[in-house]
C-alpha cells in the first residue's frame, strides 16, 4: 500500500522535521513543521463518514492518511485532539480579498481597472499578502478564497490563492482560475424605499427603461464583438502572418475560446442568467454563475447547461420587495434539489458581508431546509471542484494538501472557535491585529 | 407626483404592500391570550425555565413549570422549542423615507417622526427575524443631526399606532467622519452634501458646532426662563421667539431627550463626554463606537451605554481599528451595551449577531442574548416594558425552533402585545394565494395598458417594465 510505504518513509525521515511552533511570531507564515499527525480527534473528512476518535497523518504538507487506529512514527509530532473536531479548511468561493484593504479608501482597492474588457488583469499580481483581512478571516477557519476583479464588462482573472503565505507566489493555488465577466443587465429604477438600496448591478442609475435597454443593447453588442475579435486574433495567430503582433488582451482570451478556462459570469436576475446560458451556447464558453440570486427561477436551464453557480451571501435582502422574506436562504436548497452544483463566495470584503463569516452564510441555508453536510461541502469540496482544484483541497483524503481547521465544535456556528488552522500541513498564526488590540486592551488597568 | 407615488409607479404596476398588508391582518387578528407549554424559555433576567408562558391581555401573566390554560386560550406546544423575547434594536433605519437633513450641520429642528412609512418591508423581514422594537435615527451627516423615535414593529398598523406610547424622544449626535464629510471639499457634489464646504471639516471642527448649539441652547434657555419666571408673576411680557432647533437641544440639557451618538474613535468619544460634562448633560448611547473597547473606563464613569456592530469593520478608515471582542470588553468593564442593525439587512439577524460573543470574549449566553434584549432595552429606558420575560412585561416574545444562538436555529412565532404579528406557517401558507394575486394584478395592469389610450402594440415593454408617465 502506497500509505504504509509512506509512513515508513516518515519513520526514516523524521530527523528532518521542523517543529511547528503553536502559533507563528508577529504575522509570520510558520516555517518548517508541516508533518504531525492529529490523533483522538472527531474527523469530518466530507469525503466519507465521520471519524469518532479518528486521525489524521499529515506529511510535508500533504494528507498521508485519515482514519481509525492509523500506525504512525512514534517520532511525529502529535497534536492531541482530544475533544476537538477536524474538518478541511473552508473555502471562499467568491471575495476580493487581498485586493481591497478599506472599501471607501480608493488608495487601498485595486478591483477595477480602466476599460471594459480587461481579460490579461490577473488578480493575484494585486494580492497585498500583509493584507489584514487575511488572518481575520482564516481566524474562522477559511483557509483559502477566490479573490477577483470586478466592476467591468470584463475585469480580470480570477485567482485561487491560499489564506497562508509569505508572497503572492506562494499564495496562488490557480492564478488564471477564470474569466471574471458581468452580465449586462438592464437596470431600471426599483421600487425600494430604503436609502441605501442600489440599483441593479453594472446599472447606470436611476434611468428610463429606453435608456436602460440602449446601453444593455451597445454592452451586449461590444461584448459579442470583443469575443468575435478574440476568436479572429486567435486564428490569425494560429496562422502566424508575416507582421503578426501580439496582443496581451486578446492572447488572454484563448485559454477561453478553448474551453480550457471557465468565464465566470455576474449574473443576479432571470434575464441575464438566462443571457448568460445563451451567450455560453453562441459563444461555446465553459462557464460559472456567479451571485445568481434568482437562479431559483432558472434551474431547469441551469441544471440542462450542466453550469456551476456561485451564490453571494445568503444574508442578503431579498431582491424585491414582494419576495418571501427567506428567498435568499432558501435558494441553496433550491439548487440542491435541481442537482446543481452550487458554492457560496462572500463578494466583497465589506461590512457584513466580510468573508470571516462565510460558514455563517452556509449556517443560514441549513436553518431554512438545507442538510447540514450539503453546507459544509458548499464552502468545501464544492467550491474546490468549481474551481478546478477537487483533486488539491476541500477534503481530507489522501493526496490533498493538508488544509485543515481544529476547531472546539461545528464550524458553521458562530459560538464555535477554531483552535488551529492548518495551511499546507503548517500551522497558520492564529494572531491578528485585533487579537492584538483586544489583548492590549482587556488589560487596560480600570 | 411625490416621491412614493413615483417609486411605485416606476418599480411595477403592483401594489406590493397591498399584498403584504394581507399577511399582517391575517397574522394579526389571533387569540391575544396564548399559553406556551413545555418550551425552554429564556427569560433573560431570571434564568431558564422549562415549563410555560402565559399572554394575556397585552401582557406576560405568568410564567412558570405549569401554568393552567385560561378559558379560550390558544395553546402552542412549545416541546423542543425555545421562547425569548422580542429583540430590540438600538439603531435603525428602516421606515424612513428621509434620512439626512444634510444641508446644516445642526438639523435638530427635525425629526424622522414626520418620515415614517409603516409599509415598509423593511419591518416585516425585521419582525421574521425577531425584532419586535427599533430606535429609528436620523442620519450621521450632522454634527447635531434630527431627532430619534422608538417603535414597535405592529405590521399592518399605521405609523402613529406603531410608535412605542412612552418611550422618551432622542436626538443624533454624529462625530467623524461623516459629520466632516461635507466640508471636504471631496464631498462637493455628493447625494445630500450641499455643492460648496459646509463647516466642519475637522473632528475639531465638529466639537466646535457641538459647543456653539450649545451655548446658544443655554442662553435660549435662559430667555426662555426670564420670561417664564415675569409671566409667572403676571407680567405683561412679551414672549421670546420659538426656536424649533433650540428647543430640542434645551430637552437634551434638561434630560428630556436622549442623545444617541454616532463615533468611532476613542479621541471624539472622549471629546463628546467632556462637552457634555461641561454642559451638564449626558450622552445616553454611544452608537457604532467601534474604538469604544478603548476607552471602556471612560463610557461607563460617564455613565453611557454603547451600541456596537459585533464584528462590522474595514469599510471605512475610522472602522479599521474595530475588533469583534468589542462588546465583550465593553461588558466587562461595566458599560452597559448591545449589539444593533444600522441595516435593514444586518436587522434580520441580530440574534445571531450576539452569538459571536460567546466566541469573540467568551460572553455567556445570557449576557449574548441581553446585547440584543434587556440592555438595549435599558439604554432606551424601557426596559420597565420590554427587553425580558418578566410578569407585567409587554407581552413582546419570540418562539424559535432551537437555541436562538444556534445559527441553524429561526424564527417560527413573534407576538407584541400578545398580539400574532409574525407567523412562519402563515406565512408560507399564504405564498400561494399572493402569487396569484400578483399574477392577476399584472394581467389586469397589462391589459389596460393595451386599452384605449395605452400605449399599446406588442412593441410595448413588457408589463414590469416602468411606464414613465403613467402614475395608476
Amino acid at each position: 500500500m502506497r500509505f504504509k510505504q509512506l509512513v515508513t518513509f516518515i519513520a526514516t525521515a523524521s530527523a528532518v522535521f521542523a517543529q511547528p511552533a503553536a502559533t507563528g511570531i508577529s504575522g509570520a507564515p510558520a516555517a518548517g513543521g508541516d508533518s504531525f499527525i492529529i490523533k483522538g480527534a472527531t474527523v469530518h473528512p466530507v469525503s466519507g463518514a465521520d471519524i469518532q476518535n479518528g486521525s489524521v497523518i499529515v506529511r510535508n504538507g500533504k494528507i498521508l492518511g485519515v482514519g481509525k487506529n492509523l500506525a504512525a512514527p512514534k517520532d511525529l509530532k502529535i497534536i492531541d485532539g482530544k475533544g476537538l473536531h477536524v474538518y478541511p479548511g473552508m473555502i471562499d468561493a467568491a471575495t476580493e480579498i487581498g485586493l481591497v484593504e478599506i472599501s471607501s479608501v480608493r488608495e487601498t482597492s485595486d478591483t477595477t481597472e480602466l476599460g471594459k474588457f480587461n481579460p490579461h488583469l490577473v488578480a493575484l499580481t494585486a494580492v497585498n499578502p500583509e493584507s489584514e483581512h487575511i488572518p481575520v478571516t482564516r481566524f474562522n477557519g477559511i483557509t483559502s478564497a477566490l479573490t477577483m476583479p470586478a466592476g467591468q464588462l470584463i475585469s480580470g482573472q480570477v485567482s485561487l490563492i491560499h489564506l497562508d503565505g509569505w508572497t503572492t507566489d506562494e499564495m496562488g493555488i490557480k492564478p488564471r482560475a477564470g474569466l471574471h465577466m458581468r452580465m449586462p443587465a438592464i437596470a431600471t429604477p426599483r421600487g425600494n424605499f430604503a436609502f441605501d438600496s442600489g440599483d441593479a448591478p453594472g446599472g447606470g442609475g436611476r434611468n428610463s427603461f429606453t435608456e436602460a435597454k440602449r446601453n444593455f443593447d451597445k454592452e451586449m453588442a461590444e461584448l459579442n464583438e470583443f469575443f468575435e475579435s478574440a476568436r479572429r486574433y486567435m486564428q490569425l495567430k494560429a496562422a502566424q502572418p508575416a507582421g503578426f503582433k501580439p496582443d496581451l488582451k486578446l492572447d488572454a482570451m484563448i485559454p477561453v475560446l478553448e474551453g480550457k478556462e471557465p468565464v465566470l459570469i455576474t449574473a443576479v436576475r432571470e434575464r441575464e442568467i438566462k443571457d448568460a446560458l445563451a451567450f455560453a451556447d453562441k459563444q461555446k464558453l465553459k462557464i460559472i454563475l456567479l451571485d445568481a440570486q434568482e437562479a431559483w427561477k432558472v434551474t431547469k436551464e441551469i441544471k440542462e447547461h450542466n453550469v456551476p453557480v456561485v451564490l453571494g451571501p445568503m444574508l442578503s435582502l431579498p431582491l424585491n420587495e414582494d419576495d418571501p422574506y427567506d428567498r435568499q436562504y432558501t435558494t441553496p436548497a433550491d439548487l440542491l434539489k435541481a442537482g446543481i452544483l452550487f458554492s457560496i463566495g462572500t463578494l466583497e470584503g465589506n461590512a457584513n458581508l466580510a468573508s470571516r463569516n462565510l460558514p455563517f452564510q452556509a449556517a443560514q441555508a441549513v436553518a431554512f431546509g438545507l442538510p447540514h453536510d450539503e453546507a459544509i461541502k458548499a464552502v468545501t469540496i464544492n467550491a474546490a471542484q468549481i474551481w478546478g482544484v477537487g483533486d488539491q483541497i476541500g477534503t481530507l483524503e489522501e493526496g490533498k494538501w493538508a488544509d485543515l481547521i481544529l476547531t472546539d465544535g461545528d464550524p458553521l456556528e458562530a459560538t464555535t472557535t477554531v483552535k488551529q488552522v492548518f495551511v499546507k500541513g503548517k500551522p497558520s498564526d492564529m494572531g491578528n491585529k485585533q487579537r492584538q488590540l483586544y489583548e492590549k486592551y482587556i488589560n487596560r488597568p480600570n | 407626483m411625490n416621491r412614493r407615488t413615483l417609486l411605485i409607479t416606476l418599480a411595477a404596476p403592483v401594489a406590493t404592500p397591498f399584498l403584504t398588508k394581507l399577511a399582517a391582518q391575517s397574522a394579526a387578528s389571533g387569540n391575544d391570550t396564548v399559553l406556551i407549554q413545555n418550551a425552554t424559555i429564556l427569560t433573560i433576567t431570571n434564568g431558564t425555565v422549562k415549563g410555560s408562558i402565559l399572554l394575556q391581555g397585552g401582557k406576560i401573566a405568568a410564567i412558570g413549570e405549569k401554568v393552567l390554560a385560561p378559558t379560550g386560550a390558544k395553546v402552542i406546544d412549545g416541546a423542543g422549542k425555545f421562547v425569548m423575547p422580542g429583540i430590540i434594536d438600538c439603531h435603525s433605519h428602516i421606515m424612513a423615507e428621509a434620512i439626512n437633513e444634510g444641508s446644516v450641520s445642526v438639523s435638530s429642528m427635525v425629526g424622522i417622526e414626520d418620515v415614517l412609512n409603516p409599509e415598509d418591508i423593511g419591518i416585516y423581514r425585521a419582525l421574521a427575524g425577531g425584532v419586535t422594537t427599533a430606535n429609528i435615527l436620523h442620519g450621521s451627516a450632522n454634527s447635531i443631526g434630527g431627532k430619534t423615535i422608538v417603535m414597535k414593529m405592529r405590521w399592518g398598523k399605521n405609523a402613529q399606532a406603531m410608535k412605542f406610547e412612552g418611550a422618551m424622544p432622542g436626538i443624533k449626535f454624529a462625530l467623524g467622519e461623516n459629520p466632516k464629510r461635507a466640508g471636504q471639499a471631496v464631498a462637493a457634489g455628493l447625494a445630500g452634501a450641499p455643492t460648496g464646504a459646509r463647516y466642519p471639516a475637522t473632528r475639531m471642527g465638529v466639537e466646535d458646532v457641538i459647543r456653539e448649539a450649545f451655548n446658544d441652547a443655554k442662553d435660549y434657555k435662559a430667555v426662555w426662563a426670564a420670561y417664564n419666571a415675569k409671566a409667572a408673576k403676571g407680567e405683561i411680557v412679551i414672549p421670546p421667539n420659538r426656536d424649533l432647533k433650540l428647543d430640542a437641544l434645551v430637552e437634551v440639557l434638561d434630560g428630556k431627550r436622549l442623545v444617541h451618538a454616532h463615533c468611532y474613535r476613542q479621541d471624539e468619544i472622549l471629546m463628546l463626554i467632556h462637552v457634555a460634562d461641561d454642559y451638564g448633560f449626558k450622552i445616553r448611547t454611544f452608537q457604532h463606537v467601534l474604538e469604544g473597547y478603548k476607552v471602556a473606563k471612560e463610557i461607563a464613569a460617564h455613565g453611557a451605554g454603547a451600541s456596537t456592530f459585533a464584528d462590522w469593520w474595514a469599510y471605512k478608515l475610522e472602522a479599521q481599528d474595530a475588533i469583534p471582542w468589542n462588546a465583550a470588553i465593553l461588558v466587562k468593564k461595566g458599560v452597559l451595551t448591545s449589539l444593533n442593525s444600522d441595516d435593514a439587512e444586518l436587522m434580520r439577524h441580530l440574534d445571531k449577531e450576539a452569538a459571536k460573543t460567546v466566541k469573540y470574549g467568551g460572553l455567556t449566553e445570557t449576557e449574548a442574548l441581553s446585547l440584543v434584549t434587556i440592555n438595549p432595552a435599558k439604554q432606551l429606558k424601557i426596559d420597565n416594558r420590554v427587553g425580558s420575560l418578566e410578569v407585567g412585561k409587554d407581552a413582546d416574545v419570540l418562539l424559535y425552533d432551537a437555541h436562538p444562538l444556534s445559527n441553524f436555529s429561526k424564527v417560527e412565532k413573534v407576538w407584541i402585545d400578545g398580539h400574532p404579528y409574525f407567523d412562519r406557517d402563515e406565512d408560507i401558507a399564504n405564498r400561494t394565494k399572493k402569487d396569484l394575486e400578483k399574477k392577476a394584478l399584472i394581467q389586469k395592469a397589462s391589459a389596460d395598458q393595451r386599452g384605449p389610450g395605452g400605449r399599446g402594440g406588442t412593441a410595448t415593454p413588457p408589463p414590469t417594465t416602468p411606464q414613465e408617465g403613467s402614475n395608476q
